[in-house]
This record gives C-alpha cells, structure tokens and sequence, in this order.
C-alpha cells in the first residue's frame, strides 16, 4: 500500500517532467561563456536528479533537474567555485543528491573497500602461490631424496613419461614454442 | 584455519541477505532532509490570495509551525487535504501551505473547492523556494519549533498512522 | 473450440502440472544418484524434457492471451492494449513481473532439457544430480508463481480496453532484450547445479570443467548479446546516446557477466591443469547467485531504478527466502565439502595458470567492486547511518582502474605456456603487437592533443588487444616459421577454440575503442533550429528541412527532417527523421533519435521542443567509434559461438592419452544392484 501511495507521489512529480518532453539541456540554458557552460556541464553530472530513478540532472528531462540546471549556472556566473556549487546543493538536499559520493567516515568502507579487496585477495593467492611452488620444489627433489632407487630403465620411462606430459600440456595450452 | 576461508563466502552472503530483509518493505525512493535541525531557510513567497499573507523566514518563530508544500494538479495532495484541515482545524496547530510550482488560477480553484485550512500561504511559481527547502516532490509537510528550526519533514501524503504515531506526538512534545 | 478462456486455464494448469514434475524431478534422481540407482536416475532427463514441453504450452497460452487481447486474463489488461502492434503484443508477454518470472522458468527448464537431450555422454550420477538441482530452482520459483505471482489471474468482468504497455518498451531492441538476457541469466543455473552436484558427489576433475564449459559458454554468449541489446536500446531511444549508466539492475545483470567470464577461464585451469577446483566451484555457485540476486533487487523494491517492476514485499520476501535456500544452501555445502577438493597441479607465477588467475582476480574485484557500489546506499541506510547515492563517477573511478591490468594481461596471455612460462620470449613474440600500440598511442595523442587524455589511453588498450590477439593467431599458424603463403591454410587449420578466444579478445578491444570514442570524444551541439538554417557537427554540416506532424498505429508524432552533407553545399549524403511521440493510451511521451551509423562513427539527432515560433530544439551529436560498441560485442558473441561449435568441447569425457589427471573419473558406473 505505501508502495502504492509513494509510486502516485512519484508519478506526480513525473507527470511535470513528463509533459515537457524536452530534452535535458535546453539551449537557453547555455551560457554563454564556453568555460563556464563546460563546467556547468561536468557539475551536472555529478548532480542526482531526485525524481527520477539513477539519472543525472545533466541527463534529465524532469522539471526539477531543469529547475536545478539552472540554479548551478546562476552560481557559477555569481562565481562560485565548483566545490562551492555543489555544496550548495547539498545543503538542500543532502548528501544523497551527490553521485560521487563524498569521502567520510561512513563511506571510507565504499571508498577504500575495493582496493582493499585487490590488497588482500593478492596477497592471499601471493602466499598461496608460494606453498605451490615450495611444494613443487619439494616434489622436484624427493626422488633424489629417496635415494635415487630408480633403475636406468625406470629414470629413462621416467623422463619419457614427463616430457611426454609437458608436450601434452604444451599442445592443450596451443602455445607454440621452438625447440 | 583453512576451514575459515571455506567459510567466508556464506557468512558474508548472511549478512547481505540480514540487510536485505530489514530494508524490505521500506520505500527506497525517499530522499530524507537535509535541514532537519537547522532553522528554516531564506524563503519569501508572495501571497496566493488577497488578504492573507505569503510567507517568509521570519513567520516561523514564536510557535509551533506546520508547513505543507502542495499543488492544485498534485493527486495525493487532495487524499492529504482532509487531514491538513484536521491539524489546522482540530487540532489548532497553525498549517502554512507552500503552493509550489502552480498556476494561481488553478490553485484559488482548488482551495475554493476542498477548502482553505492555511493560515497563510506562500505561492512559489518558480519553486525557487522549495529548492531552498529541499522539496523534490509534492506534498511534503515539515514541523517547525518555536525557534523556527524544522524537526520533521514528510514526504508524501500523510495518513492517519503517520499523524497519530509521528505529526501530532512531535507537536505536542514541541509545544512544551 | 478452445476459446480464450479454455485456454488461459490450460496456462495455469501446466504451471501446476510443471511444479509437480518438478518436484519429481528434484527428488527421484538425487535418491537415486545415492544409491547408485539407474532407473530413478533416468527419471532426471525424462522429467527435465517433460517439464520443459508442459512450460513452453504454459508460456505459449499466456502469448496466446496477449495476441488476441484476452483481457479476462488481468495481465494483458494491466500490460497490453488491442492498437499495439503484433510484436509487442508479443513482447508485452515477458514485459511485466508475472510473464517474465514465466519466461525466466521456462529458460530453466530449457536448459534442463538441453542438459537431459546433449548430456548424453555425461556420466549418470552427475547428470541425474545436475537435473535435481535445476528442479529445485524452478520449485522454488514455481511456487513463488503460483502463491503470489500468478500471470493467469483472471479479471472480473474482464474490461474492455487494456492499459496499454510502456511505450518506452514498444520497440525492437527492447523486446528481444529480456529473452536474451534470461538465456544468459538463467542459463547459468547449468554452470550452478553443475557446482552442486559436484559437491554432493563430492569430486571435481578435468571431465566436470569440461562438461561445465560448454554450458557457461552458451550462456555467457546469450548474456553478452543480452546485455549488449539492452545497451544498444538505452543508446537510440532514451536521447542522448548514452549506453551504460551503472544502474542498479544493469549491474545486476553485468556481475553475473564478469563472473561468468571468470569462470569460463578458470574452467579452464581445472581442466588442463587440475587446479584451482574449489574456487572455480565457488565461481559457478556465486554467478548464478548474482543473477538470483538480480532477480531480488528487480522486484522487492529494495532499490530504485528504472528497470524495477512494480514492487510489493510480500514478494520480496518470498524472493529472499528463495535466496537464502539457494545461495545460503550452496554455500554451505561449498563450506562443508571444498576443504577437500584440493588440486594437484602446479604452476610457476609466470605461466598461462598464473595469468588467468590475474585475470580471475581482476574480474571478482571488478565484480565486487559492483556489488559494492550497487549495494552500499542500502547498507548505510540499513545501519542507521544517512543516505547516500552512488552513482557513475565511483565506478568510473574504481571499475575502469581494474580494467587497465586486465586488457594488458589478456594481451600477454596466451602468449604464456602451461606451467612455467618465458616471460621474457612471450614478450619479444609480442613486439609488433607492442609496436602496434605505441603507434597508435602516438598517433591518438597527436589527434586528440589537449582533449582527453584518457581517450588515449583507451584506444591504446584496444590497439593492443586487437594487435596482440591478431598476432598471437598469425604465430600460432606459423607466421615466422613457415613460407608465407602457407599462412591462410593453417589459419583455418587451427582449432575452433583457438579462433573462438582470439575473437573474444579481439571484440573486447573493438568494444573498449567504441566505448572511448563514445563517451570521452563525443562532440554535441545544442540549438534552436528553424527550416533552412544548418549547423556544423564535425566534419558534418546538417541542415534543418522542417518539421511534420506523423500518425503510428497508436501514437501521433512530431517529425523533422534533417540532411546530412559531408562539404557544404555539396550533395547530401543522407536524410535523418527523429521524431518525439505521444501515446495515445497512457499519454507518455518518448523520444526517437535518428542515428546515422557508419564505419567509424554515429552521426545522432534528437528532437526538443518546438519554440512556438516556428524553430524547434535539436540536439545533435557525432560520436566517434560508437558503432564499434556494437560491433565489439558482436564479435566477441561470434568468438563465443565459434568456441562452442568446437567439437573437442563437446565430447563427453576426455581422452584416455590426454594430459588428464591420474584421479578418478567423474561418476560411478550405474549397474543394477545385483539380487541379493
């Protein structure tokens, strides 16, 4: 039922953008000035249209990203910086109008979360490679370790056995080698 | 110690599964305030209609405010509107009404037929003011104390649930 | 006569009927692979053909219902209307939550079936545990269905006229778009059940991986092709050309892709060199949980987003009960079972086995770095914290850094031999590939000076990805060793899984160019516009002929015509009509772009709105390479196909002299207990 009522509420506010059918940018919100039109372009898109779903007011048809476009021109002709464009923004609607959003305690877990993935996951297949190859180092000598109880034929079969294995694994790899 | 390893990927899918289900039923699109506990912002609105006034900042100290941002063409306004004239009327808390992004006409239109609970009403053509409020949508109700910082914003239509368990126990506890 | 009553009974008495099959399905064989049963175990691929036949009469009744407007059925009054083209009739089908959670299991038991008719080779226990395990899923989605998402609910009295579907979803693209993703999607539930029955029986070797290959391929090929028509449809009809938006539910569908790319490499591993079994078990349960995940984020309203059907948590819950059984259940049994799957082949860190285990890395980072990003404004909110939004700019920032290491790694790859690998004689192999790139850094930067310095690095990796795949072909047919002109015979000599991964890289580096050139090269002008005047849009001049007013079978439009010149003055090289529609039923508006492709960039015209005095708005764009988005996917779903019509693939188990591993073979011999 909420559901419901808040979808009505939603489309309520659509139906203002919707029957504009305009699309985003209007050309009598171009600036004039090349520089700050550009700015006003990047800024935009890393402003959240609140009425629509997962689209940037630089994208947006909605009345309010209009209403929003224009507001972040005005600042920037009045001189803001682009910091202080967005901050005023988000001093209206909070946080969540930002796309990017902003680095504090509450989001070090977003911000720093995947590099600290890679960091461990590498490590832990760092560390599991090493016993991998401390185990083949250690398989490579056991035979020399058991005391060498290989007859000449056997070692012959023996290196049979394992060069016919590396061609093996050479030709399902498909990578071809010289010699 | 291995074992551990095996075991991550279940407990971590638990606790995403923990998060899922406390957030069901909750509705992801609501945007919640940014000026709850700051005093109510630079906003002058002319008047709707002759002989009461529009509002500004300054009408929100002294007592305990309802503000109740609306719009004649807005379909959940007209569900909310006997419940607006309930706190207005009933309750007799004074309800300020934000006329957003409408045309006069229509809105006189609209307060002649469901009838005018407002104290005074402020009509934001450009909705510049709402921008300064932070309204995204129509309606939307905020509680203001008597020092004119605002303490509650909803968004949507209220309802009877929300008015008996959030609007009127806010109010009273304000009024103290 | 069956009339269209009779008919949508016959649709929900099949869905009845297809949980009852299989319910068998789940139970009879997975007994029967206990005791080493053949009679039950052969119940798996009869019911699984079975469930499928009974499906595809259910689904076809609700198609049915939808093409002759049967509007006592209240799907089609909620999502159809008598004026929509056939097509989307059609498509209106699997356009809304109850028919696409139909066409989502009968893709399941598709699958299922196709298991049961080409897995003739497999060996019984596995097959028959396999099949218990797809029964399941579709159990447990049957039920969902029949307790709370019925598609055969009736409308009484059934009303006159439907409500007609989303216009946004009238439209080519976007009707093959969900049966091709839920191929993908679904599709990996094989590669699932697969993991599962191998952890009950308790064994992963080389025959599994091979057995698994195949079956993810065919779903990574549907996903690709999947996600790419979803792209394509954002890219000419929302109207602005843009085709990736990091969306919640395209995320949803795009974690499954890079897991599911993972998981063909990592197959790989298992087979040649019978390692990394546990984790490419834990590969195959966690891309079909990505998609189950999709499928909850979709319809509980949990997230917003375009893509999300209409939401109730009644549903959600049912869906995330579904998920803890599913995912909770796997991964239980992965944590109970896998410690003991331990491999025994070794490898150097430089070799072919280390680099795809870079390239798993990468990818389950990527993939959780989407999951992350996707799913972090629930997780603060949930914890009491305050709302935020996550958006483009984050993924930009962390997705596309993983990528880097990655194309250059896909490079140098292949180059690498099993086991222990010369890093130092794969990279002089790959000196014109290397000098390939450099040229085409350099002559990037020199085009692009002071534009976009990102955009060199772009089209860099992509040089290199093409060159390097391009060369490593050539070598492998003997470019160096052999006379020339033996060259082309031993090209198409080589094997169709050689072909297949030289063109899945080479359309992954078409696709990174496209992607590049369209989001970072784009050049747009935006401008009132009345008849006669012309502006200039790069090397394009295109001049404004008029607007018209244009009646469709259930909207009416507004049209303006546009000529395309290539010189001013000159002859125009083309004509392009964008048009902004009003349906009729529901008054929606949309916008239809006019895209003029060619070889090496997207000329696109969008409509405003009229000025009211007789000059409209246009937005016009030249999108350098953009057509090498599609292009890109394109081929790589080409590479895919050819890799899966290799016939080695295909083979049951693996040779006897192959560099198998010593174990056992999968799947005990099903012999009849002998009378006691």
């Amino acid at each position: 039922m909420k559901s419901f009522v808040s979808s009505i509420f939603l489309a309520a506010a659509l139906l203002l953008g919707a029957a504009q059918a305009s699309l985003a940018v209007q050309p009598d919100e171009v600036l004039d000035d090349p520089v700050l039109e550009k700015r006003a372009r990047v800024l935009s898109q890393e402003l959240r249209c609140l009425v629509c779903q997962n689209q940037s007011i630089d994208d947006s048809n909605a009345e309010l990203a209009k209403d929003l476009r224009v507001i972040v021109r005005e600042r920037l002709v009045e001189g803001d910086t682009d910091d202080e464009v967005l901050d005023f923004v988000v001093a209206r609607y909070g946080d969540y109008v930002l796309l990017r959003p902003p680095v504090k305690p509450g989001t070090y877990a977003l911000w720093f979360g995947p590099a600290a993935i890679l960091l461990i996951a590498g490590t832990g297949i760092f560390f599991w490679m090493r016993r991998q190859s401390k185990q083949a180092v250690a398989e490579s000598s056991a035979p020399a370790a058991k005391g060498g109880g290989l007859s000449a034929a056997e070692q012959a079969r023996l290196a049979a056995l394992m060069s016919e294995d590396d061609a093996a694994a050479r030709d399902a790899g498909g990578s071809d080698r010289k010699g | 110690m291995n074992r551990l390893f095996f075991l991550l990927p279940l407990l971590l899918f638990a606790a995403m599964a923990g998060y899922f289900f406390v957030r069901l039923g909750d509705d992801a699109s609501v945007v919640p305030s940014a000026l709850i506990d700051k005093p109510v912002p630079q906003i002058d609105a002319p008047p709707l209609i002759e002989g009461k006034s529009g509002i500004k900042t300054a009408d929100f100290t002294g007592e305990v405010k309802v503000l109740n941002v609306w719009a004649s063409w807005c379909v959940p306004c007209r569900a909310e509107h006997p419940l607006v004239s309930r706190l207005a009327q009933t309750e007799g808390v004074p309800v300020y009404g934000l006329n957003w992004k409408d045309k006069k006409q229509a809105a006189v239109a609209w307060l002649n037929e469901l009838g005018d609970p407002y104290a005074q009403i402020g009509f934001d053509e450009s909705g510049r003011n709402g921008i300064e409020l932070g309204v995204y949508g129509v309606p939307e109700t905020y509680i203001i104390d008597k020092d004119g910082r605002i303490r509650y914003k909803r968004v949507g239509p209220l309802s009877p649930t929300i008015l008996k368990d959030e609007v009127l126990p806010l109010i009273r506890e304000l009024k103290q | 006569m069956i009339d269209g009553f009779s008919i949508a009974e016959i649709g929900h008495f099949t869905l009845v009927l297809a949980l009852c099959v299989a319910a068998v399905q789940a139970i009879v064989p997975m007994v029967g692979a206990a005791r080493n049963d053949a009679a039950m175990m052969a119940v798996a691929p009869a019911t699984a053909v079975a469930q499928f036949a009974v499906l595809v009469i259910s689904f076809a009744a609700l198609v049915h219902a939808f093409v002759t407007s049967d509007f006592s059925v209240l799907n089609v009054v909620q999502n159809s209307h008598s004026l929509k083209p056939m097509l989307y009739k059609v498509s209106g089908a699997w356009g809304n939550h109850e028919g696409s959670l139909l066409l989502w299991v009968t893709v399941l038991a598709l699958f299922g079936a196709l298991v049961a008719f080409f897995g003739r080779n497999l060996p019984p226990g596995l097959k028959a545990r396999t099949l218990s395990v797809q029964a399941l899923i579709s159990v447990g989605f049957l039920l969902f269905m029949l307790f709370t998402s019925n598609p055969f609910t009736r409308a009484f009295p059934p009303p006159l006229e439907g409500g007609d579907l989303n216009p946004l979803l009238q439209d080519p693209g976007l009707a093959f778009h969900p049966p091709m993703l839920y191929l993908g999607y679904v599709g990996l539930s094989i590669s699932f059940s697969f993991a599962v029955a191998a952890l009950i029986e308790g064994k992963v070797d080389a025959a599994w991986a091979r057995y698994v290959r195949p079956w993810t391929l065919l779903a990574w090929i549907c996903l690709t092709a999947g996600i790419m028509l979803g792209s394509w449809w954002a890219y000419y009809e929302l109207g602005w050309g843009g085709f990736w938006f990091w969306d919640p539910v395209e995320n949803a569908s795009f974690m499954p892709w890079l897991s599911a790319t993972a998981l063909l490499h990592s197959a790989i591993v298992v087979e040649k060199r019978d390692t990394l079994k546990s984790w490419t078990i834990l590969l195959a349960i966690i891309g079909f949980s990505f998609s189950l995940i999709g499928t909850f984020l979709v319809r509980s309203g949990v997230l917003t987003s375009v893509h999300a059907f209409a939401t109730d948590p009644e549903r959600g819950v049912f869906i995330l009960m579904l998920l803890v059984v599913a995912i909770g259940g796997s991964l239980a049994l992965y944590a109970w079972r896998a410690p003991t799957m331990q491999g025994g082949g070794l490898f150097r860190p430089i070799s072919r086995e280390g680099a795809l285990v870079l390239n798993n890395l990468l990818l389950t980072v990527a993939s959780a770095v989407v999951l992350i990003g996707t799913l972090y404004p629930l997780f603060l909110e949930v914890t009491g914290g305050d709302k935020v939004s996550v958006g483009p700019p984050f993924f930009n920032m962390t997705f596309v850094p993983l990528m880097i290491p990655l194309f250059i790694a896909m490079g140098v790859g292949p180059y690498l031999s099993w086991k222990r690998a010369d890093l130092y004689a794969a990279m002089s192999r790959l000196k014109v590939a290397l000098a390939v790139t450099v040229v085409a850094a350099g002559i990037s930067l020199v085009l692009l000076y002071g534009d976009s310095g990102y955009a060199v690095i772009g089209l860099a990796l992509s040089a290199w990805l093409i060159a390097a795949a391009f060369s490593e072909l050539l070598q492998r047919a003997g470019l160096g060793r052999t006379p020339v002109r033996n060259i082309p015979g031993r090209l198409f000599g080589l094997p169709r899984s050689t072909w297949g991964m030289t063109l899945a890289h080479m359309g992954v580096g078409v696709l990174v160019a496209g992607a590049t050139g369209a989001s970072l090269l784009t050049t747009e002008v935006i401008t009132v516009m009345k008849p006669k005047e012309t502006i200039q849009v790069g090397p394009h001049q295109l001049e404004f002929l008029g607007a018209e007013e244009v009646r469709g079978p259930n909207y009416v439009a507004l049209r303006g015509n546009f000529a395309v010149r290539d010189e001013a003055g000159g002859k125009p090289v083309a004509l392009m009509s964008p048009e902004n529609r009003r349906y009729v039923a529901r008054g929606q508006e949309t916008t239809e772009a006019a895209i003029l492709s060619g070889l090496f960039r997207d000329v696109y015209i969008a409509l405003g709105d009229p000025d009211g005095e007789g000059g409209i708005t246009v937005r016009a764009y030249r999108k350098p390479l953009a057509p090498w988005l599609w292009w890109g996917t394109v081929i790589m779903v080409i590479g895919g196909l050819v890799s899966l019509s290799d016939r080695r693939l295909r083979v049951g188990a693996p040779k006897a002299n192959r560099s198998a591993p010593a174990g056992p073979r999968a799947g005990p011999r099903a012999e009849p207990a002998p009378a006691e």
